[in-house]
């Protein structure tokens, strides 16, 4: 039975609404990195007067936008791989391994996603400061300690898909891996691992994003040298003129990565919440 | 299974009875065993070393007059007793009066926004089941905003907020008329409307993603029997799409619920250290207190006390959710 013709009205109406909201943002975004300060810090207009690409070679001296970059890309890097593969085992032994306390250990991971970010801050920044002060590793105001610190915000999120995604793949077939000599880790990373790569892909973006957003902990946990784009945007800002093109300019630069990366795997993301969250 | 296990492990584990048939099975079970556990420890040690220790720690201050003074060596801050709940909740004076408000406009903000977000996520969802020109377009363009790092997009909506040269002001003020002079959107009663309209805007794309992934579990044949019964577009809705997603939709608002409560990134990007009162978040509202005004121990039971909240309300909603179902199902 074909839809009613009311159906497509609304169906036009209101996804052009939500085309237009979703736009606007990303319109504003990319069309002010493209004008001139004065057209930025005056009243607003649709459309540029002059085109200009200034603004995206001006960010490089404005503030050390390459030297944040660089740091949120180890952190995010190295916080989604260590992530991944930390849950990657964790999901392992859930999925396929009957153990006591398991149930106290699955609940007690996604019982940390409601925490609320505030309640562990300072403790967190006083055990990194004393673990500095008894060890000489410097964990406060390193990208070791956000990396740390960020690896086990997407853990959760991660165990309970990835438990979701090894449960999908048949068992069968790593207990053949097994019986055929391979040891425990062998059937993970030759049968369960290449089986479950949609998933683990959905993991590891959503580990990156994680990383790369957040801003609470980076803009406590971090100095100078180790400042990440999250905060570091901020400078942009002084007090005599906001440098709004380059703001814009910058947030585009910034995010072009991770909107890409993510279009193109989302299709991995959908399968991996399909299997995973979503049983 | 146990006759792969290495010789040399059975030595080191039984050195008397290497020999012995059954000693020699004893370590492969033993290495079974404990892998699960051995594979569960990196995650345990980092939920512990980043979640679970600072979370008693945390508990702990709360209890403690822990100011500035003491903040380098807080385990000889004095204790205070139930000082710093007390403080909390004694809504008339200033502090608790302040985190009550906090609190309330959370509520009221967490609410509308978890809603308005499934509305419009699942709404999106639905219209994009069936496969039409630029379907593949829009569900990629859709996804943009979940996509985009929070800095850059509550940025440019500080941007697009600004008095004299925002988009939002030039719309509604020089091409629409519809206000007298242009709006603060940044301070007073407004901004917590202007903070609802970016979270709506960031956060409604989780919910379409997750939505049309639990759309993809629904049958093609349920919809094939319906229509064959005559049921119409609504009826094919409310019949089978929403309670199929049912499911779905518990988990999905649960986790909307406690993202959007917790959230600190964008009101803190939009609004900096201090929020205007109508769009005074608790995460930042704590964070202010902590870190503003350097009074850690009362911040510190706040987050307690914001802990508590959520876990009853989590509680009754699963206890609410999983009535009928199978305990195991939770």
């Amino acid at each position: 039975m074909a839809p009613p013709r009311s159906f497509f009205w609304s169906r036009r109406i209101f996804l052009t609404l939500l085309t237009g909201f979703v736009l606007v943002p990303v319109y504003v975004m990319v069309s002010s990195s493209l004008k001139p300060l004065a057209d930025v810090t005056g009243e607003f207009h649709w459309l540029p007067s002059r085109l200009t690409v200034r603004p995206y070679i001006d960010i490089w001296s404005t503030i050390p936008l390459a030297r944040y970059f660089v740091n949120s890309l180890i952190v995010a890097g190295a916080a989604t791989v260590c992530s991944v593969v930390i849950a990657v085992f964790a999901a392992y032994a859930v999925s396929r391994y009957e153990f006591r306390g398991k149930r106290v250990f699955t609940v007690t991971v996604l019982s940390t996603q409601m925490f609320p970010g505030i309640l562990f801050l300072l403790p967190l920044f006083l055990i990194y400061v004393n673990i500095g002060n008894a060890t000489g590793i410097a964990l406060f105001g390193s990208r070791g300690g956000l990396i740390l610190t960020y690896l086990t915000f997407s853990l959760p999120f991660s165990i309970w898909m990835l438990i979701g995604y090894f449960d999908s793949v048949p068992r069968d077939l790593d207990e053949a891996a097994l019986v055929d000599g391979c040891g425990p880790f062998g059937a993970l990373f030759r049968v369960v691992v290449p089986a479950a790569i949609p998933g683990i892909v959905a993991v590891a973006v959503y580990a990156f994003m994680t990383a790369w957003g957040e801003v609470l902990f980076a803009s406590v946990m971090t100095n100078d040298a180790t400042r990440t784009l999250a905060v570091g945007l901020q400078g942009y800002s002084t007090l005599n003129n906001v440098y709004w093109n380059q703001i814009m300019a910058a947030s585009l630069v910034v995010s072009v990565p991770v909107v890409a990366g993510f279009l193109l795997l989302q299709r991995y993301l959908v399968a991996g919440l399909t299997a995973g969250a979503v049983k | 299974m146990t006759t792969t296990a290495p010789a040399e492990t059975a030595v080191d584990h039984n050195p008397s009875g290497a020999a012995h048939p059954g000693p020699r099975r004893r370590p492969g079970r033993i290495r079974r065993i404990g892998l699960p556990y051995l594979l569960l420890l990196p995650a345990l040690l980092l939920e512990l070393l980043v979640h679970l220790v600072p979370m008693v720690i945390g508990i702990v201050m709360s209890f403690k007059e822990l100011t500035q003074f003491y903040i380098r060596d807080w385990g000889t801050a004095p204790w205070s007793g139930l000082d710093n709940y007390r403080v909390s909740v004694d809504f008339d004076a200033p502090v608790g009066e302040a985190l009550l408000h906090s609190f309330l406009v959370t509520v009221a903000f967490t609410l509308l926004s978890v809603g308005l977000c499934w509305l419009v996520g699942t709404a999106a969802a639905v219209f994009l089941q069936d496969t039409f020109r630029g379907r593949g377009l829009l569900r990629a363009l859709f996804l943009v905003p979940y996509a985009l790092p929070v800095y850059a997009a509550v940025i440019t909506w500080v941007f697009m907020f600004q008095h004299d040269n925002g988009l939002v002001n030039h719309v509604l003020h020089d091409q629409l008329h519809l206000t007298d002079k242009p709006s603060f959107w940044l301070i007073g009663d407004n901004s917590f409307w202007a903070l609802l309209t970016v979270s709506v805007w960031k956060g409604w794309p989780f919910a379409f993603l997750i939505v049309m992934a639990g759309l993809q579990n629904i049958p093609g044949e349920l919809y094939e029997a319906a229509a064959l019964d005559g049921a119409g577009m609504w009826q094919q809705l409310r019949r089978i799409t929403l309670p199929s997603l049912r499911s779905v939709n518990q988990v999905l608002l649960l986790v909307l619920f406690l993202w959007t409560f917790n959230d600190f990134n964008t009101p803190f990007v939009l609004f900096g250290k201090s929020a205007p009162e109508a769009a005074d978040l608790i995460s930042v509202h704590i964070y202010q207190a902590s870190f503003v005004t350097w009074n850690f121990g009362t911040g510190s039971a706040m987050s307690v006390l914001l802990l508590l909240f959520l876990l009853v309300v989590t509680g009754v909603y699963l206890l609410l959710t999983s009535r009928g179902r199978k305990p195991a199902d939770v």
